[in-house]
């Protein structure tokens, strides 16, 4: 298990030193000479100046990527090219109002599709089975886009029932009156999806030999359903889950663009609009990473869930 | 030994049908395959059509009146419209006269003159529009043809693209093994390791700062395509290796035919129905991730129309009530979408039967 995950960290480094290399060739080579740039966004040309120095355009190549290893292993990306602010500061400030919205959204989605899912392909072949499957095709066929502009104008300017965005400082304030409009919308929008495939995941359960054995002992239906087939669905549920995890973190930016939340999707976007390159490089750099190591937890989980799977 | 052998009769060699013949057959009695490739050659022939300009090439004029109603909602109010037109009344007001102070007074009358002789054509704007009007008056239902083409082409494009770069390179990995899968394989976690969307940006905001990536359509053309290879790379990896152990191949190397004649001769035609799959799944999403950035404005110029940029003005028109262009750009993108993830579906189910 040590051995495992000792391993597993040693191939890690391979990859974070090419997703350095990427980002470094995207942006630092193909991406060109601040300057250029920053042309018509900032004016002050001692600022480009500085920035430039920063990061020894002028020299060759590998002191610039000597410079940006350094900014990742210090995580010390300078300051953003637009406010001024901190790098650093940027981040640890907008992770907070992201998950706030996004950890609800993957517990109660992944709970809710389950649940539903296990119920549907208890009934599969049925025509409710069939129904629901329809309905989920065609729900994930339209838009993110006109599902957040149409629920957002529906709940929150025709009925009021929600604040149509906005954010404050209090976290409980925040979790109860400006979350839950851009909570359902993203388990709305995410519960099509995942209900179709989790059902698939249960019908090649369904039809296992150990479901037929339990079923001839006299388990009662819904302890097979839920003891038998739902613990061994789990493993590629939880694959899912874990894949979809590193997204906690960029949280959605649509949601944080509509309804203003001041998270990290949100910030990623203006930096984009804004060539704002030092905070996109650090967002995707450590996604990157954390990405790595939840890949690795969820890994190491699966033995908790399935003994049977032994780390090779 | 003189008996005479007598000929087999002659049988009609008969033709095994292939795999792209089968699967045809296979298709055509899927009735929800077949409704669905209706649909999206429907919508192909309208991206031919607006792209030639045999249909809505006059997509921008400005025939209605603003957020013109559409015909079927005829009598409702357009308090937009009514305030667009008191405005143009206000501004007609007669200019003051300063015929006594001004030097040029004296050619006012020749100047009327050579005015009236110009003969202005104020077209009456339509107060109803067949599926109603945008801000300026131009037609919805047109919009959405030629921003149909925008969208399907970009989709298009870039799933072609992208299915010929993971083509290539699981081909590579997959047949070559060895130091070249190792490399390829680490490139491929590079860009995994990096969550996709974040990727998207990533390279989005370097084609938008720095233009290098082209004009017009073709940087999120290559945006979607240098980021959504993985999947198909990943694939066309696990058929190649798997091929290329196989007998046939090893028969071709028997007869000396080149690696490169036995990679893209021999196994690519057999493993082309992964890539057709693929293909049609990746246009679908390309499609969906298209109109979301050109919603956010990393996606194609201002001058163009695509469904994300009609959605984008949407948002501000439900507000005051204009439904009509929300509907028709969202209502044209999830008929489109459905067809093709079913037909993607029914693809899968004709090319490989075995998957059922």
């Amino acid at each position: 298990m040590t051995a495992y995950v000792i391993r597993r960290l040693w191939q890690m480094i391979p990859t974070i030193f090419g997703v350095i290399l990427l980002i470094f060739f995207l942006f630092n080579w193909v991406g060109g000479d601040p300057a250029q740039v920053l042309a018509g966004k900032i004016s002050n040309p001692e600022q480009i100046a500085n920035i430039r120095k920063q990061l020894g355009v002028d020299e060759p190549f590998w002191y610039q990527l000597w410079v940006f290893v350094k900014q990742v292993f210090t995580f010390d990306f300078g300051r953003s090219w637009s406010t001024n602010e901190e790098v650093s500061r940027i981040l640890v400030t907008r992770v907070g109002p992201t998950l706030t919205i996004m950890l609800p959204v993957v517990f109660i989605e992944t709970t809710l599709a389950v649940l539903f899912a296990i119920m549907v392909a208890y009934v599969r072949g049925t025509l409710t089975d069939r129904a629901i499957m329809i309905v989920c095709t065609v729900a994930m066929s339209i838009s993110f886009l006109v599902y957040i502009i149409f629920f957002q104008w529906l709940f929150g300017f025709i009925l009021g029932w929600f604040p149509v965005q906005g954010w404050s400082e209090s976290f409980v304030k925040n979790l109860l009156t400006y979350a839950p409009l851009p909570i359902m919308l993203a388990v709305f929008v995410g519960l099509a999806p995942q209900l179709r495939l989790y059902r698939s995941f249960f019908l090649d359960e369904i039809n296992q030999d150990y479901v037929r054995t339990a079923r001839a002992k006299g388990v009662p239906e819904r302890k097979v359903m839920l003891k038998h087939v739902l613990r061994n669905a789990m493993i590629p549920i939880l694959t899912n889950v874990g894949i979809s995890l590193p997204g906690v973190f960029v949280g959605s930016f649509l949601l944080e663009v509509f309804f203003s939340i001041p998270g990290l999707g949100r910030e990623i976007i203006t930096a984009v609009n804004r060539s704002d390159f030092p905070v996109i490089k650090a967002v995707t750099v450590y996604l990157a990473v954390i990405t790595m190591i939840i890949n690795l937890l969820v890994d190491v989980m699966y033995k908790w869930v399935d003994p049977r799977v032994s780390f090779k | 030994m003189s008996a005479v052998l007598q000929n087999p009769p002659v049988v009609p060699r008969q033709e095994s049908p292939g795999l792209w013949q089968l699967a045809w057959r296979r298709l055509r009695e899927d009735r929800v395959g077949m409704i669905s490739l209706v649909i999206v050659i429907f919508f192909l022939l309208m991206m031919i059509g607006a792209f030639t300009g045999v249909i809505a090439s006059d997509w921008a004029k400005e025939k209605g009146v603003s957020y013109a109603n559409p015909s079927f909602l005829a009598g409702a109010e357009n308090l937009e419209a009514r305030a667009m037109a008191a405005k143009g009344e206000a501004g007609k007001v007669a200019p003051v006269d300063l015929s006594d102070v001004d030097p040029l007074a004296p050619r006012y009358k020749e100047w009327e003159e050579r005015a009236a002789k110009i003969s202005v054509t104020e077209t009456r704007r339509a107060e109803t529009l067949p599926f109603g009007g945008d801000k300026w008056g131009r037609d919805v239902l047109k919009k959405v043809v030629k921003g149909s083409e925008v969208s399907i082409f970009v989709g298009l494009a870039a799933a072609l693209l992208a299915t010929f770069i993971g083509t290539m390179l699981g081909a590579m990995a997959g047949y070559w093994g060895g130091k070249v899968n190792d490399f390829l394989e680490w490139f491929y976690n590079i860009f995994t390791s990096i969550p996709y969307i974040l990727l998207i940006l990533a390279f989005a905001a370097v084609a938008t700062a720095t233009g290098k990536f082209g004009k017009g359509i073709l940087p999120i053309v290559l945006v979607l395509s240098f980021t959504g290879w993985t999947g198909i790379y990943r694939l066309m990896r696990a058929e190649y290796i798997k091929h290329s152990s196989r007998e046939y191949v090893k028969a071709a190397q028997a007869i000396g035919a080149t690696n490169m004649s036995r990679m893209f001769h021999h196994i690519l035609p057999n493993v082309s129905h992964v890539a057709l799959v693929q293909l049609s799944q990746h246009t679908v999403q390309f499609i969906k991730a298209e109109v979301i950035l050109s919603f956010l404005g990393f996606g194609v110029p201002v001058d163009m129309v695509s469904w994300g940029t009609m959605l984008a003005e949407a948002q501000n028109e439900l507000v005051i009530g204009k439904w009509w262009q929300l509907f028709a750009a969202g209502a044209s993108m999830a008929v489109l979408v459905t067809a093709f993830s079913l037909l993607t579906d029914s693809l899968r189910d004709a090319l490989d039967p075995k998957l059922k």
